[in-house]
């Protein structure tokens, strides 16, 4: 048995009978290698060992986390915590605990990046920045290695593990930028050279930028905005808490996208990363979200499902009372354009590498604000013609992806980076018929 | 705790390191989320770890663990050299490290009533109690409470002698209506988004008046379904303190971070519209602008004793009559500069490398009151209360959205606007700053949720303000 199961077991059996409990626990390893100026600057590694139980005393519920382990620690944390639920009102949504369960046999784990060491990040950042001869590169490098183990007093115990590696990064002119960005579950399948190559191109073809005027375009967006505009589905959408609260677009059973859109979370996903379950224990299964435009299901943890009178789909994330649940394995549906085809198909348009500090301005509309950086261009008669500074947009992403908006999607689908952070969203380039930029960077 | 942050050090000084430092954190946390008369959440939970920073050549190597056995200690000092000299495959110019005073000091958080031992019932209680009130104005479909305090220890010895104890205790919270319209949400918070965070115990939420402040918060959020949408124009605005908090911590906050400023976190964060050679002339804004970064202001959320390179908080000036002077650096990032170290390193637990982070950025009182600014202002609109941030790498290029707005005119203010949003350019914004309220509405405004670095750190820094004025704003930029 792993440290993992051990800590779950040992909690357990330490509440024994006196309440409802459940217990995770999170034990690996985190390794950052970040680099500015073309060189190393900062360079962390983390040992991770957390228990977090919930307890629930005829509905009187708390939870606690804490990273003291050792078994006198692990009694004293049991014990403050049912103090703690055993003052409390009785929490009227508690869902309860799910009882026994099977997870798909997945296995997202690849034994050398779970092991790897300082010396081969650093040498996937030499790659990087050595892509980009006479610039300045910075970003970072990083591995993870996981492993969860969920366990309850009403039978369910499951446990997994998963890792994940990123080489994310710019390369800068004097007067530009440009990213790359690539995320795998194993380190021998990035190849830094080319993501640092990508991101010195980019860079490159953006020197000379112009402020282009402010408007409705025809957009080609890269993986990177398809994923941030996936994300904000993910989190104000999809989300079961905010439709619960009436506080979501989603209109269940309606074609509220193009019918060439996809949209699902897929645990078992060829090249899926994360856990085949969620923090409840509950097991994740392939789910569509959108198919062929028409929206099909709504994240739930059990809290959410319990309100909406359905189960869960496996969902529960860290902080999910406050913000509902999430989708860790996000997929946006590629198609069979390739990238050069998609650009050729706009006769007066922006391409977009990547969006920036994107915020809400409403949730029920997702009407979102945010601009574009390391690489806009102007696409002329089929073609990129020249660099145009960072814009500003304030757009609805439901609006931007509505019947008849999307007009193609690439064949490039991949792991790419969000405003919420990497790892989660697989997603192609796609071509959206309209984009409102409401301003460049001069205001 | 200070014989096992010794033990980290000297490990990593063993392995080779040319300094090092440790600490050893303690953080407890309590968080209670109520929502519409229901406890979501009752969460108590406590990390304990120790983090090893070590310097060889151009790069820092940190590394950390919950495990505070002496043997895991001296492995993670160990460690912490080796991926220090792992970063030599891809080398920079060693690094300078500024001289600080050895302290050995503690240091605490003047409180006067623990978080911790008032009772989760009546902090329940009183959540509950406020989310009722809400409800029971009609429209409003949702009401959420929360609050949250911390309570941290952290010992932190180097290399150079430094030995410090410090205890540092958060609290803060709020609570927000919202009402639900056929296409569209309207949001109210108290006091401000995302709650208002100090440096103290209890007696700050006591200060706050959560109860008394519901109904109108309530009010407020069921009648924006039904105002008018604020159309666009240029013209006078007057911010609130807490907004103009927000729109200090983002256009002036982050773009004086002297480590943006040398694009160490270009690729994430971003860099800064300054530039080193401008510190001292360039124009920030107008005479009336006058920005410090204090460390010491008694119950303002960045505040604390000694950052987490030993080195003593400070009041340090920003921005003097609109001349930017002062940056936020610490005692790596300063010496390449050249500057003073201002004590502005800090990190977010033990497991995090500390980093340049704000303080207390604040802008100086002006005279006067909000009631006098609107007095005096024929034409403009006031907004209040942020509701959407979205900043431009550079710290540039602004929109900010807020909850609720009223038209100005004449001296009064007049019917409410919904949707409000103001759009800038950061200097010639705050060139524009034509009034501020006076020391009676200097608040010290605390935001909880700064997010930078990789991995992600959240810091809690403060951001002093009263009302203010700005001329020929942007403002109702549409979708």
């Amino acid at each position: 048995m792993n440290r993992e199961q051990d800590l779950v077991n040992d909690t357990l059996d330490i509440v024994a009978d006196r309440a409802q409990a459940e217990v995770l626990a999170d034990v690996g390893t985190m390794s950052l290698t970040r680099f500015a100026n073309s060189f190393i600057h900062q360079n962390v590694s983390e040992d991770i060992e957390q228990v977090t139980l919930k307890v629930a005393l005829d509905g009187r519920v708390a939870s606690s986390t804490t990273t003291a382990t050792a078994p006198d620690a692990l009694v004293r944390f049991v014990d403050a915590t049912l103090e703690t639920a055993a003052t409390q009102p009785v929490d009227e949504d508690w869902p309860g605990l799910g009882g026994p369960s099977e997870v798909a046999a997945v296995d997202h784990w690849d034994k050398d990046t779970a092991f790897a060491d300082p010396m081969a990040r650093a040498e996937a950042v030499k790659e990087f920045v050595d892509a980009g001869e006479g610039l300045l590169g910075a970003g970072y490098c990083e591995t993870d290695a996981r492993r969860h183990a969920y366990g309850n007093t009403a039978g369910r115990r499951v446990h997994g593990r998963f890792t994940t590696a990123v080489v994310d990064g710019i390369h800068q002119t004097g007067s530009s930028a440009g990213s790359g960005h690539a995320c795998s579950v194993a380190m021998s399948s990035i190849d830094a050279g080319a993501v640092g190559a990508l991101a010195a191109q980019r860079a490159r073809d953006s020197v000379g930028a112009f402020d282009a005027k402010p408007g409705e375009y025809q957009v080609v967006l890269s993986p990177e905005c398809m994923a941030t505009i996936a994300v904000f589905l993910n989190v104000y959408g999809f989300n079961g808490k905010m439709a619960e609260e009436g506080m979501s677009f989603v209109d269940l059973g309606e074609q509220q996208f193009d019918e060439a859109f996809n949209l699902w979370d897929g645990p078992t996903d060829p090249g899926a990363l994360h856990l085949p379950f969620d923090i409840e224990g509950t097991p994740k299964r392939h789910l569509d979200l959108v198919r062929a435009g028409v929206t099909t299901s709504l994240l739930h943890t059990r809290r959410t499902a319990k309100k909406a009178g359905t189960e869960s789909t496996g969902h529960a994330a860290q902080g999910a009372e406050m913000w509902g649940p999430f989708a860790w394995n996000m997929f946006v549906g590629g198609g069979d354009d390739s990238v050069e085809a998609l650009i050729a198909g706009v006769d007066r348009g922006i391409y977009v590498s990547t969006f920036n500090y994107c915020r809400v301005l409403d949730p029920k509309s997702l009407v979102v604000t945010g601009l574009t950086r390391n690489g806009t261009f102007m696409i002329e008669n089929g073609k990129i013609s020249e660099p145009v500074t960072n814009m500003r947009f304030t757009q609805s992403f439901v609006d931007a992806l509505a019947p008849g908006r999307v007009e193609g999607i690439g064949d490039d689908a991949r792991y790419a980076d969000s405003e919420f952070g990497p790892t989660f969203i697989h997603a192609p380039t796609m071509r959206l018929g309209s984009w409102n930029f409401t301003g460049g960077a001069s205001g | 705790m200070f014989d096992e942050a010794g033990l980290g050090v000297q490990a990593a000084l063993d392995a080779g390191a040319a300094y090092s430092d440790a600490r050893v954190v303690i953080t407890r946390t309590e968080t209670i989320n109520v929502r519409n008369q229901n406890l979501d959440q009752l969460d108590r939970s406590e990390t304990i770890g120790v983090g090893v920073r070590a310097l060889i050549g151009s790069s820092w190597g940190f590394a950390a663990t919950p495990d505070l056995t002496s043997e895991s200690i001296r492995a993670t000092g160990e460690r912490a050299a080796a991926i220090a000299r792992a970063s030599a495959v891809v080398p920079g110019v060693p690094i300078e490290f500024a001289d600080v005073p050895v302290a050995q000091d503690f240091w605490e958080t003047p409180y006067e009533e623990d978080p911790f031992a008032v009772s989760t019932s009546e902090k329940v209680d009183m959540l509950v109690n406020v989310t009722r009130t809400m409800q029971d104005v009609d429209g409003i479909a949702i009401a959420t409470g929360t609050l949250t305090f911390y309570d941290t220890n952290k010992w932190f010895v180097s290399s150079q002698g430094h030995r410090i104890h410090q205890h540092i205790v958060e609290s803060g919270g709020g609570y927000d209506a919202t009402a639900i319209g056929e296409s569209e949400t309207q949001r109210r918070s108290y006091p401000q988004s995302f709650g208002q965070y100090e440096t103290g115990g209890y007696e700050t939420i006591r200060a706050w008046d959560y109860e008394g402040n519901a109904q109108r918060i309530g009010e407020q959020a069921a009648a924006l379904l039904t105002a008018d949408e604020m159309g666009e124009s240029e013209t006078n605005l007057i911010l609130e303190g807490s907004q103009l908090a927000l729109q200090i911590h983002e256009s002036v906050g982050h773009a004086i971070e002297l480590d943006r400023i040398l694009g160490w976190e270009a690729a994430f964060a971003g860099t800064s519209h300054l530039e080193l050679n401008g510190l001292g002339t360039h124009r920030y804004g107008s005479e009336l602008m006058n920005v410090t970064a204090d460390a010491t202001l008694p119950g303002a959320l960045g505040t604390f004793g000694y950052d987490d390179e030993g080195t003593p908080a400070q009041p340090v000036d920003i921005v003097k009559n609109g001349t930017w002077v002062g940056v936020l650096s610490g005692r790596d990032s300063a010496a390449i500069a050249g500057l003073e170290p201002g004590g502005m390193v800090r990190a977010d637990g033990f497991n995090r490398l500390p980093m340049v982070r704000m303080t207390n950025v604040g802008l100086r009182p002006g005279e006067g009151t909000l009631e006098d600014i609107i007095a005096d202002t024929d034409e403009g609109v006031y907004m209040s209360t942020n509701r959407s941030w979205s900043i431009d790498d550079k710290r540039l290029n602004f929109q900010f959205g807020t909850e609720i707005a009223w038209e100005v005119k004449n001296g009064e203010l007049g019917k409410m606007l919904k949707n409000p949003t103001y759009t800038g350019i950061t200097p010639q914004f705050w060139g524009s700053l034509d009034r501020l309220a006076g020391e009676s509405q200097w608040v010290h405004w605390g935001t909880p949720n700064c997010g930078k670095g990789q991995p992600m750190q959240v810091a809690h820094t403060g951001h002093s303000a009263s009302p203010g004025r700005f001329a020929n704003v942007r403002v109702g930029v549409k979708a």
